[in-house]
């Protein structure tokens, strides 16, 4: 096409509705979340199950009471962060897969000052200096382990793909290592790959007695409110977007493109840590392998979902938290595998990244332009 | 492949090759330990050779594919379904079981590549968004799936775990595994064995035949293709196909010749890998094996230093850290990647969806 | 004699716009045809539709009287027609030969004929005096050769009617004395040519029949030898249009911009600019001219701090920038049009608002420290969209939506309504309709009146005699030769830019 076409006219089609905008940026995310529970219903059923009372079961295990609610805003939790790592990391032009490792990491950072600063210090610390320590430690590790690839692509065009991906191996290898050695707990009771209970100074006392519903939920949404406010209504903000949207325009307005995404990479990574580093001091207490396997991948599911916005990301974490939590419930209720979320998530992705087949499926006209995500090896 | 790429590769097997010659020395006579690490360089560079020969297909012809890893995986898992379902429950032979299990592989990586070209190809999904929706599609089934078969009372073992028939055996290379001592390199296993045939052929289907130009005319500048009447679409699913077929091949690598059995995740990160031997070996068959070639090497490394593992001189006990080691292969990619030994060319179009 | 093409009422509807609107025409064996219109009249989508790469709405085509239908550029080639588009269709990795037999290839079992189709290059490179090197990559061949594989690309497929899509844009006045010989040769042959353009010297020296376009119509089909270039432009306009550019002599005052011995490598390493120095006054516009590719982008590109220069210096207002960083050069009082709108000048994703800040936005009042002021970006922009004459929805449209000229008028309102004392405008005109052109002229010079040096840098060779007070000569990285622009006509700067020394060049002329 000529590139001196006029601007389209606005559409003039009378027997369509209009629907208002809020409805309209909502409808293609709903009908992914619709779709991937349907076609998750089929698979459930082909494999000989019974879709509506797996269904039922998982609305029950993280809806039907106040436990199961208070669970799953605990599963939401990291969620949200990891979440928001990625969204952050999109609009500054980077697929940030490596917030599986960063979050580890920061995980085994908290641990290691929760347990182990006390004994260099020689005495207790007090709370107050001791948590936000810790906090601090898992942010500064998770941003570190994110700042390696985000040096690489900016110095030598590395691609940040297969870097976060290798770097998030690398820190599977380290944390094994950390935690069969070095960091083990020395109880000789124990056989696992864990590290000791972190000091009572690096924890957060819970809200309600009973529940284990803790404070990273409202860290979690004020952390929300602040990625809006930093994206959105800051020069910092203006210079990721800028950079994320067009990396040749952004050079010639002046930003120094190399130095943005080495700090959207930072930036990406320590809200990671701070997943990992809350899940310590506010919940596990220590750090255990294994436990973190997956929060990486959801959370692009969970950015895409929310369309990388902060209220569009806690709504979809919320609904991955719910799944997770729920489907313990369903397995229990009708022995279908909870391996199952794993598939509907899957699909979900599959649905928001791809919603030209939601369009089609749906006969939902395209409206707006696209949108660049990634560029390829470029 | 230039010069400074090849000596560069070459180093990094010599050095390699010479920690775990001088680790056992005492113990074994150096040529037998370098006739080892060559056996098994070869035989683990197998599923990178064909992840690397599948990106090269698809990226050839401006498909971005990191769905590799998803691709294999899930391929791995229906290839060792298929032999286990054939053995048990259809009573077949060990060899044909495998061969069942072969084929299934094969198919699931070309149906894998099929919701690839539709995600990348018909509905012009971001191709990078479309590679990791594969590789999470490939955990969720894969896990589900091996639970639900394999584990569960009501599935369709009745919680009995079946016997696998095996792996597949190696072959014996007329004259060249006649050879003493040097000999035991060419002992392979078929996968192997068939990827580096496939590398020459790949080479020759790529650069010296109508199909090939077409597929690379189509990744550097499908317009052009377009406009000598050559359907650009319809060459992009044919290779994205290819692709997958190369990724299931891989895929029945881990669990039909390597070790007869199916963990999740199994594949750990070496489609991955497999990409940045693409990367490095400039999106040609012939350069992508050399570099697949530098990290089976690096895992060499790791296999040989168990069977040594308690000669290791104390003061290199970090080598007796298998998690330590384990860190080398992507460390490697990561060094490799940075461009420093020379910077490679993607193919133009690679990643653009075709807009008419 | 019978039109070996005819085509009969083609209409083609493009979402909210009527690019083709009930088109006839025809075409005799061994003629040039010229179809002459603005960019966006329709040419183009004619064309392809010719080619079989659009499939018209309505009307139908007929070769040698029998009505065809193209469903692909397959079905146009095996009809015997031939296209070289504006922008090549070559795959610069691949060899001449390779390239040529793309889509009908020679085969010897499996193995691609690589010799035999060599041979056949060879011969039709001969018959029709084209010199083309079968094995040469074609990355590494010039401009003009390229365009002449793409002709003996479709000679190879037997075109008999070969259409030429702006074959002039990107060659030096003498290529393109070049390619009319060609053509006459190729006419000579029984070839016919359907030869698009909006030059209208061209179309009045190598055409037999004239053919106008207008926003998707045809206007008329006139007789060269009766025609004028006003008539033409008025034709292709709509309206009266000065060729010439309203403007009073220069008043120039001390150096703004100074540029000494500068080297500069392009991406690939290369030495792009080669020992370049030039001054720019306040109040004067310096004309860089020469073909695209000689060390333009790179000059400018040090100049504005995207790229540091290996060697030499850059003096802006007697500070040293060598090495500054574009930011730095901007505060300064720089303003720079570049050369590719939709890569460098425009973040398309963003509101116009956001990119009439594009690199003020952290200055007062847009914001407060680190703290953007909303209200600020917004009323800036509705008073430049007013300034400017931009047509837009709305301050918050994407600057993606808006057309060609009026993104290029954004830059411009962002560029033009800062107080800057150098302006470095690269290609500002490149693909706008007459109208934005106008309009970007006057603004530039108006600027020049106020005593803002401007350095403009254009591979349209009118563009530079129309503007420039002094004009520079770039080839082969180097400067050949900076001339007033009284001593400038087309015919000496066009020897220049091929690589001519200045007093051989004026010898010829």
């Amino acid at each position: 096409m000529e590139n001196s076409l006029q601007p389209l006219p606005e559409e003039k089609t009378p027997a369509r509705v209009q629907l208002p905008g809020w409805i309209r940026a909502m409808l293609i995310p709903f009908l992914s979340v619709l779709t991937a529970i349907i076609t998750g219903g089929l698979v459930i059923w082909s494999a000989g199950g019974n879709p509506f009372a797996a269904y039922a079961g998982l609305v029950e295990g993280s809806f039907g009471s106040v436990k199961a609610l208070s669970e799953t805003i605990i599963w939401a939790t990291p969620y949200i962060f990891a979440g928001l790592a990625v969204a952050l990391a999109f609009k500054g032009g980077l697929f940030n897969i490596g917030v599986e490792g960063q979050l580890t990491l920061g995980a085994v950072a908290a641990a290691l000052v929760g347990y182990g600063l006390p004994k260099v210090v020689g005495g207790p610390i007090p709370t107050i200096i001791h948590l936000p320590l810790t906090i601090l430690a898992g942010m500064a590790a998770g941003g570190l382990w994110a700042a390696i690839p985000g040096w690489l692509k900016a110095r030598f065009g590395g691609h940040e793909v297969i870097n976060t991906i290798m770097m998030n191996y690398i820190a599977l290898n380290l944390t094994s290592f950390l935690l069969n050695g070095p960091m083990k707990d020395p109880n000789p009771m124990n056989v696992l790959a864990r590290t000791p209970l972190i000091a009572a100074s690096a924890r957060f006392t819970p809200i309600f007695t009973g529940l284990r519903l803790h404070w990273g939920f409202v860290i979690a949404l004020l952390i929300a409110v602040l990625v809006w406010w930093l994206l959105w209504k800051t020069t910092l903000g203006f210079e990721i977007r800028m950079t994320g949207a067009s990396p040749t325009a952004a050079r010639y307005a002046g930003v120094n493109v190399q130095r943005t995404i080495i700090l959207t990479m930072i930036l990406s990574g320590m809200l990671a840590g701070l997943a990992g580093a809350i899940e310590v001091t506010a919940l596990n207490f220590r750090h255990e392998l294994g436990f973190s396997s997956g929060y990486g991948f959801d959370a692009i599911a969970i950015a895409l979902l929310g369309k990388n916005f902060p209220l569009g990301v806690v709504v979809s974490a919320i609904l991955f938290g719910a799944m997770r939590n729920g489907a313990t419930r369903m397995q229990f209720l009708t022995q279908i595998p909870v391996d199952v979320i794993s598939i509907i998530q899957a699909l979900i992705l599959l649905f928001v990244a791809a919603d030209a087949i939601i369009r089609w499926i749906y006969h939902i006209r395209a409206t707006g332009e696209r949108v660049t995500l990634t560029r390829g090896w470029k | 492949m230039d010069l400074r790429r090849f000596l560069f590769i070459a180093a990094i097997i010599v050095a390699l090759f010479a920690v775990v010659v001088a680790v056992g020395a005492g113990h074994e006579t150096p040529l037998v330990i370098i006739v080892s690490m060559l056996a098994t360089t070869l035989a683990v560079a197998t599923p990178l050779t064909l992840g690397a020969l599948s990106g090269v297909f698809c990226e050839r012809s401006g498909v971005v594919n990191i769905g590799i890893e998803g691709m294999m995986l899930t391929a791995a898992f229906f290839g060792w379904f298929a032999s286990v379902y054939a053995s048990t429950i259809l009573k077949m032979d060990t060899m044909p079981s495998l061969l069942v299990g072969v084929f299934f592989a094969i198919l699931t990586g070309a149906l894998m590549g099929l919701l690839h070209a539709v995600l990348s190809i018909t509905f012009k999904v971001d191709q990078v968004i479309g590679g990791t929706v594969i590789n999470i599609l490939a955990i969720g089934i894969t896990g589900f799936l091996n639970r639900q078969l394999f584990f569960e009372k009501n599935g369709l073992f009745g919680g009995q775990f079946p016997h696998a028939p095996g792996v597949l055996p190696a072959i014996h290379v007329p004259f060249l595994a006649d050879i003493p001592v040097i000999g035991r390199v060419f002992q392979q296993q078929p996968i192997t064995i068939a990827a580096i045939l496939l590398v020459f052929i790949s080479h020759f289907v790529l650069f010296h035949t109508r199909f090939g130009l077409r597929t690379r005319a189509v990744g550097e500048h499908p317009r052009a293709a377009d406009t000598v009447g050559i359907n650009v679409n319809r060459m992009r699913y044919i290779n994205v196909l290819i692709g997958g077929c190369l990724s299931g091949l891989g895929g029945a690598y881990f669990t039909l010749q390597s070790v007869p059995s199916f963990e999740p995740m199994m594949t750990n990160g070496r489609g991955f890998v497999a990409l940045a031997a693409m990367i490095f070996g400039n999106w040609t068959p012939i350069g992508s094996w050399a570099a697949a070639l530098v990290f089976g090497a690096a895992q060499a490394l790791q296999i040989n230093l168990q069977f040594f593992r308690n000669f290791i001189p104390p003061q290199w006990a970090f080598l007796q850290q298998s998690y330590v080691v384990g860190m080398v292969p992507y460390i490697l990619t990561m060094i490799i990647l940075t461009g420093l030994i020379g910077r490679t060319i993607a193919p133009a179009a690679d990643g653009v969806p075709y807009e008419k | 004699m019978d039109p070996i093409l005819e085509i009969r009422n083609i209409t083609k509807q493009f979402p909210g716009v009527l690019a083709n609107d009930h088109i006839s025409f025809s075409l005799m064996p061994g003629e040039v045809h010229a179809f002459l219109g603005e960019n966006g009249a329709g040419k183009t989508t004619l064309m392809n539709i010719l080619y079989g790469l659009y499939q018209p709405d309505e009307g139908e085509i007929l070769v040698h009287g029998n009505p065809v239908r193209f469903n692909s550029p397959s079905d146009a080639i095996a009809s015997g027609i031939g296209m070289v588009h504006q922008h090549f269709m070559l795959i610069p990795v691949f060899t001449v030969a390779e390239n040529i037999m793309l889509g009908s290839e020679s085969t010897k079992g499996l193995v691609l004929d690589r010799a035999g189709v060599a041979k056949r290059v060879r011969e039709l490179s001969h018959h029709y005096s084209l010199d083309v090197d079968p094995e040469a990559l074609v990355e590494q061949l010039p401009v003009g050769v390229q365009q002449r594989v793409e002709i003996v690309k479709a000679l190879y497929r037997h075109a008999k009617i070969l259409i030429l899509d702006e074959p002039t844009a990107s060659l030096t006045p003498q290529e393109a004395q070049d390619l009319f010989r060609i053509m006459r040769e190729l006419k000579e042959q029984g070839v016919s040519i359907i030869f698009i353009t909006h030059k209208l010297k061209e179309v009045l020296s190598i055409a037999d029949r004239i053919t106008v376009m207008r926003g998707g119509k045809v206007v008329g089909t006139t007789d060269p030898q009766t025609s004028t270039e006003t008539e033409l432009a008025t034709m292709m306009v709509g309206r009266a249009v000065s060729l010439e550019v309203e403007k009073g002599p220069a008043h120039p005052q001390g150096n703004v911009l100074e540029v000494q011995d500068l080297q500069v490598k392009d991406i690939r390493g290369l030495i792009a600019v080669n020992g370049v120095s030039l001054e720019v006054k306040a109040g004067e516009i310096l004309g860089v001219a020469g073909v695209q590719g000689n060390g333009q982008t790179e000059l400018v590109e040090a100049i504005t701090g995207l790229h540091s220069p290996v060697s030499g210096s850059i003096h802006l207002m007697g500070h040293d920038i060598t090495h500054s960083s574009p930011r730095a050069i901007t505060e300064l009082g720089s303003g720079h049009i570049p050369e590719d709108r939709q890569r460098d000048g425009l973040v398309l994703s963003f509101p116009v608002a956001d990119n009439l800040v594009l690199n003020m936005y952290y200055n007062k009042p847009f914001a407060r420290g680190m703290s953007m002021q909303e209200k600020e970006v917004i009323a800036h922009a509705d008073q430049e969209i007013k300034n400017f004459d931009v047509r837009t929805p709305s301050a918050l449209t994407p600057a993606g939506k808006l057309s060609g000229g009026n993104q290029q008028k954004v830059i411009v309102a962002r560029e033009l309504s800062r107080p800057i004392h150098l302006l470095v405008a690269s290609q500002p005109t490149r693909g706008l309709d007459v109208g934005s052109i106008e309009y970007i002229h006057k603004q530039i010079i108006r600027r020049r009146d106020e005593g803002v040096a401007v350095l403009l840098v254009s591979t349209e060779l009118d563009e530079i005699l129309q503007l420039s007070d002094r004009i520079a000569v770039m080839y082969r990285g180097k400067i050949v030769a900076i001339i007033p622009a009284e001593e400038a006509t087309k015919e000496y700067l066009g020897l220049l830019m091929a690589g001519a020394a200045p007093d051989q060049a004026r010898q010829k002329i």
